[in-house]
């Protein structure tokens, strides 16, 4: 049903969002946690002696591990409400959506619960990366000509 | 739809709460509450069973009743198959009845167990309806660890039981009336701003109510919504006035509101909801104003949001329904 009267009176009672706070808070830490990415590639070059990828490993590794931990002992939910979606959008939101769905069916069993659910989230995540992937890789291909 | 009673008192009521609830201004009118979400069990929905469990308990020993002296147990939660319910009150009464009306049930099962009291099918009955945050997040959102940012319209479901038992045995309250609501669809489709999805149908029931039987808001002490938040009050108190020149402004709170300190409990957004949260400030501390009389007439219409998140990806709109009932003190 239609009523524009109450499309209107609910639309005045609509609360204000403060997006553009949130937006800077988002930029502000996911701009942080790549530099601090960056710092971890620098240590992992120059003092342990590995090679670029090799290093950039390993950050990734880490910051899957600090995620999933924080997630596990409840305090990343809480963090995103502070630092809103500049945890979600680096790879600490990915990990933070896995160990998430994990714990939650964790005791429906390792099949029913962990297996079938642990891509619940990150389902969307991975089958849109590698359809992209493989998108913009033949894009790459036949435009730039480049294997 | 609107049915009057004449030998439908309240008995007693029991009131379970989570610690979000805890935390709020209603602690002291509730008969326990939790420190955390399990309750001592090993996972949410068990602990909304065991909330369940003991709230009965503690309702049957109030009472001074044994298990098979209740004619009817009414049972509703959130949970798919209302399977809290239906574990939850296993063993307990003669007959059974599952309802869901979503956040509407508080009420709705009043209004069934009224009637079967009114006309002489029954002699008691106990309403019951529970609700667990981490649940019905798990159910109809995200997984509960998993931290999404929510906009300030949406609303926090709240955590306990609470149980009613109704009976034709006189006592100091009584349920004087109750108006059926039916499911309106208003195009309203989202889940983050459950107020502005119930509004309608609380509006709806509310002005029913006075029509059918002739009363003004003035005529109760006190009139409440069930878990529309701060927003979807102050849409229900503008449309009231507006449209059908019913003044709300004096007499009117939503139960979301007042089971949380909003200002100082920011995780919860706009306020409480779930069956539980009616059920909660009716149960606990209208019930204790009533017995009390600081207040007189008590109208009380349960919003409940239908919302099933498979229809909504199906780019379906979320129906809603309310239910009223009149508490009286005698």
């Amino acid at each position: 049903m239609e009523d524009k009267l109450y499309k209107k009176i609910a639309d005045s009672h609509k609360p204000k969002e403060t997006k553009l706070k949130n937006l800077i808070i988002a930029f502000v830490v996911g701009g942080l946690i790549g530099c601090f990415g960056e710092i971890i590639i620098e240590i992992m070059c120059s003092f342990f002696h590995k090679s670029r990828a090799q290093a950039q490993v390993f950050m990734s590794v880490f910051f899957i591990f600090i995620a999933s931990l924080l997630t596990s002992l409840g305090f990343f939910d809480k963090l995103v409400n502070k630092c809103k979606c500049g945890l979600l959008i680096p790879i600490t939101g990915f990990a933070h959506s896995m160990t998430s769905a994990a714990l939650d069916y964790r005791k429906e069993g390792l099949i029913y619960g962990i297996g079938s659910n642990i891509f619940k989230l990150a389902g969307s995540v991975i089958l849109y990366g590698v359809v992209s992937t493989w998108l913009f890789g033949m894009i790459r291909y036949f435009i730039g000509g480049v294997l | 739809m609107t049915f009057k009673y004449k030998n439908v008192y309240v008995e007693d009521t029991v009131t379970f709460a989570g610690p979000y609830e805890k935390k709020g201004p209603l602690k002291k009118y509730f008969d326990k509450t939790f420190n955390d979400l399990y309750f001592g069990a090993d996972s949410f929905e068990k602990a909304e069973i065991k909330a369940i469990r003991d709230n009965l308990n503690l309702m049957f020993k109030k009472l001074g009743k044994k298990k098979d002296d209740i004619d009817l147990i009414i049972g509703s939660d959130l949970l798919n198959q209302i399977s809290a319910s239906t574990y939850g009150c296993e063993g307990y009464g003669n007959g059974f009845i599952g309802i869901y009306g979503a956040c509407s049930s508080s009420v709705l099962g009043m209004i069934i167990a009224s009637n079967f009291i009114e006309y002489n099918q029954i002699s008691n009955a106990i309403c019951l309806v529970s609700s667990h945050n981490m649940t019905s997040e798990k159910q109809f959102r995200n997984p509960t660890e998993y931290g999404a940012p929510k906009p300030r319209s949406a609303t926090f479901t709240a955590t306990g039981a609470a149980s009613i038992c109704l009976s034709s045995q006189k006592t100091d309250v009584r349920v004087e009336c109750s108006t059926l609501g039916r499911i309106i669809d208003y195009g309203e489709n989202n889940p983050n701003d459950m107020g502005r999805v119930m509004a309608p149908a609380a509006i709806d029931t509310l002005r029913k109510h006075f029509e059918e039987t002739g009363r003004t808001p003035d005529y109760y002490d006190l009139i409440l919504t069930g878990d529309l938040g701060e927003y979807g009050k102050e849409i229900v108190k503008d449309y009231m006035s507006i449209k059908y020149n019913y003044d709300l402004s004096k007499n009117y709170n939503d139960c979301g509101v007042m089971l949380y300190d909003l200002t100082k409990q920011k995780e919860v957004l706009a306020g409480g909801s779930g069956p539980v949260c009616s059920a909660l400030v009716n149960y606990g501390y209208i019930y204790d104003q009533l017995k009390k009389k600081k207040l007189k007439r008590v109208l009380l219409v349960a919003t409940g949001a239908l919302f099933c998140p498979l229809l909504v990806y199906q780019k379906e709109n979320i129906n809603s329904i309310a239910h009223a009932i009149s508490l009286e003190a005698i």
